[in-house]
C-alpha cells in the first residue's frame, strides 16, 4: 500500500514540476532562450505573493490574481531589454545573462531576506487538509489543487498558442522569423508576449512552491530550475504536454526513491533523468530526435 | 567569420603568416619572470598574502578552463563544480589511504579527467542551454551520491587527514606552490593546446561547424578533448581547494558559485583570450576583498558586471585593451602579412571571438 501511496503522491507532484517546466519549455521553444534564472525568478514571485498578501490582506490563494500580472509585466520588459539584448548578439549571451540574473537574484533575495525559509498560507485548511483514500493513502488537498492548476495551465496554454491571434503569431515567430517578420509581424513584441506568458506560469510555479513547501533563496535553482529542466527532458523538448508527462515521471520517481530511503528522494529523481538522457535522449513523447 | 578573407593576395606577391607583431620571445621571459616572482613569495610575504594568493590561483585556473570551454569550444558548463568538488574529494580519498595530500594532487587530476570521459557522454547529448542545465543537474547529482558514503564524511564533510605535525608556515608555503604549479600548467597547457592542431579545429567550428565537419575536423572528438582538459583543471583546482582549507564539506565544494566566479571572471576579463581570465581574476579578487564584509555583495557586483560587460563590451576588458593597442601577449591566433597590406595585417585564427 506505501508503494501505491508513493506513486499516487509522485503523480500529484507531477503537476507541481509540470507548472514549473512549462515556462522554461515555452521560452526555448519560441526564442530559443533556455532562461537560467527561471527558478529564481519563481522564487520572487512566490516573495512577492507573502508582500501582497501581508500588505494588502488579500485571501492567500487570491494573491495570484496581483502576482501573476506583476510578473507578465516584469517578463515583457526584461525580455524587451535585456534577453532580447543578448539574444541580438548570440545564444551564449543569453546563457551569460541569464546565469548572471540568476546569481545576481539569488544572492539578492540572501542579502536582503536572509537565508530563512519562508511559506506561503500556512493554517489554511486548504493547504493543511487532507482526504483518505481506502484506509491508508492520504491526499493533500493543495497537491490535488495544484495538479489541477498545472492542467488547467497546459490546456490554456495550447489554446492561446493554437486559437489566439497572439498565439498564431508566437508560433509564426518560432516557425520563421524571417519569413513572420516579412508578414509584418514585430517578431521582438511577440517575443515579449510569450515571455510575459512564461513568466505568468513561473509566478504560479513560485506560489504554488511556496503553498507546497518552503520557499529559500537557493530554492530557485536546487529545486524549481533543476527539477524543471528534468522533467522538461524527461518529457521531451519543445513538447508542451511532455512537461506533464516529464514531471509526472519525476515525481513518482522521487516518491519511489523516498519510500526506500528518505534521502534518497532527489537522487532518484535525477537518476532517472540520466536514465531518459542516456535511453531515449529525444525524451518520451518526441518520436525523433531534434538536435 | 575570421577576417583573414579580406586580405587580398595579388600573384606573386610575398607574404607570410605569423604569430604575432611582436616577439614572442619577450612575453615568455616575462612570463617567466613573473612565475619565478611569484614562486619566491613566500618567502617575503606572510601568510594572510600568501593565502589570497592560494584564492587568486584557484580562481584563475577555473576561470581559464571555463574560458577554454565557453570561449574556444562554445560549450556553456554551468557544473563544473562538479570537478572542483571531485577534485576535492578525491584528494580528501587517497589522504584517507595514508598519503600526503600534496601526492595526492597529481592524482585528483588524472582521475577528474577520467572521470569527464562517462560524464562528457551523458552530457554531450544536449545542445547549448540545454547542456548547461545538464551539466548542472549532474553536479548536484555527483553531490547527492558522495553524501551517501559516510566513509568520506557523508552530508558534513570531513578534515583533511595527513597533516599532523607538520610545521605550519612550511605547510602555507607548500600549500602556495601547489596552486601556483597547478596554475601555471594549466594556462601553459592550454597555451599550447590552443596553438596546436585543437585550436585550429575549435577555431573552425566557431566559424562555422557544418563547413568544420564537412572539411573532415573531428567535431566531437575536440570538444571531448576540450572537456577532459577543463575536468582536470578544475579537479586540480578543487584539490587545491581542499588543501587551502584543510577540510572538504560537499555542499561548499560543489557549490554552484565556483562556476558563477570563474564564469564571471573571464567575461569580465575577456572570453576567448588567454589574457581575459588573467584580467577578470584580478577584478574578482580586488571585488572579492574589497566587499569581503558585506557578504554575499561582491557576486552581486560580479554578476551585474559581468551582465554588462556580456552586453555591451563583448570581449570584456582585454577586447578593449586589444582593440586600442593591439597587443596580444600570449598569441594563439595568426596575422596575414602582406607587404601592401603593410603593418595592418588581416587577423584571424584561433585568438577567440572574432570581430564579426
Amino acid at each position: 500500500m506505501d508503494w501505491v501511496n508513493a506513486i499516487i503522491q509522485g503523480i500529484l507532484t507531477g503537476g507541481l514540476y509540470a507548472l514549473f517546466a512549462c515556462g522554461l519549455s515555452l521560452m526555448f521553444g519560441v526564442m530559443k532562450v533556455v532562461n537560467l534564472a527561471h527558478g529564481d525568478l519563481a522564487v520572487v514571485a512566490g516573495y512577492v505573493a507573502i508582500g501582497v498578501i501581508t500588505v494588502t490582506h488579500v485571501p492567500v490563494l487570491w494573491s495570484f490574481l496581483i502576482v501573476v500580472p506583476v510578473m507578465a509585466v516584469l517578463g515583457y520588459v526584461l525580455q524587451r531589454t535585456v534577453i532580447q539584448g543578448a539574444l541580438d548578439r548570440s545564444v551564449l549571451t543569453t546563457l551569460i545573462v541569464t546565469f548572471g540574473l540568476s546569481v545576481v537574484i539569488e544572492n539578492g533575495l540572501l542579502q536582503f531576506f536572509t537565508a530563512n525559509s519562508r511559506a506561503i498560507g500556512t493554517g489554511l485548511g486548504l493547504v493543511r487538509g487532507s482526504f483518505t483514500l481506502g484506509s491508508q493513502i492520504q491526499i493533500g488537498y493543495l497537491l490535488v489543487v495544484i495538479f489541477a492548476v498545472a492542467v488547467v495551465v497546459l490546456l490554456v496554454l495550447q489554446y492561446f498558442l493554437t486559437a489566439s491571434k497572439y498565439g498564431r503569431l508566437i508560433r509564426a515567430v518560432a516557425d520563421d522569423r524571417e519569413a513572420a517578420q516579412l508578414a509584418g509581424a514585430d517578431y521582438r513584441h511577440v517575443f515579449g508576449i510569450a515571455a510575459a506568458v512564461a513568466f505568468g506560469t513561473v509566478a504560479l510555479a513560485g506560489i504554488a512552491y511556496g503553498m507546497y513547501s518552503q520557499l529559500q533563496p537557493t530554492t530557485g535553482t536546487d529545486t524549481i530550475l533543476l527539477f524543471a529542466f528534468a522533467a522538461v527532458v524527461i518529457g521531451g523538448l519543445g513538447s508542451l504536454w511532455g512537461t506533464l508527462l516529464g514531471g509526472i515521471v519525476l515525481g513518482v520517481a522521487q516518491q519511489i526513491g523516498a519510500q526506500i530511503n528518505i534521502s534518497y528522494e532527489v537522487l532518484a529523481g535525477y537518476l532517472v533523468f540520466l536514465a531518459v538522457l542516456v535511453l531515449r535522449p529525444q525524451g518520451l513523447t518526441s518520436r525523433r530526435a531534434q538536435s | 567569420m575570421s577576417t583573414v578573407t579580406e586580405a587580398t593576395v595579388r600573384p606573386g606577391e610575398q607574404f607570410r603568416v605569423t604569430r604575432s607583431r611582436r616577439n614572442v620571445a619577450w612575453t615568455g621571459a616575462g612570463a617567466l619572470i613573473v612565475v619565478v616572482a611569484l614562486a619566491l613569495f613566500p618567502y617575503y610575504v606572510g601568510p594572510g598574502t600568501t593565502s589570497v594568493m592560494v584564492q587568486a590561483f584557484i580562481v584563475l585556473t577555473l576561470a581559464s578552463m571555463w574560458n577554454l570551454l565557453a570561449g574556444y569550444a562554445g560549450l556553456v558548463s554551468v557544473g563544473q563544480q562538479a570537478f572542483v568538488g571531485l577534485g576535492a574529494y578525491f584528494v580528501l580519498i587517497v589522504a584517507l589511504g595514508g598519503i600526503s595530500p600534496f601526492a595526492a594532487l597529481p592524482v585528483a587530476v588524472i582521475s577528474c579527467a577520467v572521470v569527464a570521459l562517462p560524464l562528457w557522454w551523458l552530457v554531450s547529448r544536449l545542445r547549448s542551454g540545454y547542456f548547461a542545465i545538464a551539466t548542472w543537474v549532474l553536479a548536484a547529482t555527483i553531490m547527492l551520491i558522495i553524501e551517501k558514503f559516510s566513509s568520506i564524511g557523508g552530508g558534513t564533510g570531513m578534515p583533511l587527514p595527513g597533516f599532523t605535525g607538520m610545521d605550519p608556515a612550511l605547510l602555507t608555503a607548500y600549500t602556495y606552490w601547489a596552486g601556483l604549479i597547478v596554475t601555471v600548467l594549466a594556462l601553459a597547457g592550454i597555451y599550447l593546446l590552443l596553438r596546436g592542431r585543437l585550436g585550429l579545429v575549435l577555431t573552425a567550428i566557431r566559424d562555422d561547424e557544418v563547413a568544420a565537419r564537412s572539411s573532415g575536423a573531428r567535431v566531437g572528438l575536440a570538444r571531448l578533448l576540450v572537456f577532459v582538459v577543463a575536468g582536470a583543471g578544475c579537479g586540480g583546482a578543487g584539490a587545491v581547494l581542499a588543501i587551502s582549507q584543510l577540510q572538504v564539506q560537499p555542499s561548499a565544494v560543489f557549490s554552484v558559485q565556483w562556476t558563477a566566479e570563474m564564469a564571471f571572471a573571464t567575461i569580465i576579463g575577456g572570453l576567448g583570450t588567454i589574457e581575459g581570465p588573467i584580467i577578470g581574476t584580478a577584478v574578482y579578487m580586488v571585488l572579492q576583498q574589497t566587499l569581503a564584509s558585506y557578504n554575499a555583495w561582491y557576486l552581486i557586483v560580479l554578476g551585474l558586471v559581468a551582465i554588462v560587460v556580456a552586453l555591451f563590451a563583448r570581449r570584456g576588458l582585454w577586447g578593449l585593451v586589444d582593440e586600442h593597442l593591439n597587443i596580444r601577449l600570449f598569441p594563439v591566433g595568426f596575422w596575414l602579412r602582406t607587404p601592401s597590406a603593410g603593418r595592418r595585417g588581416a587577423r584571424g585564427g584561433t585568438r577567440g571571438a572574432a570581430r564579426r
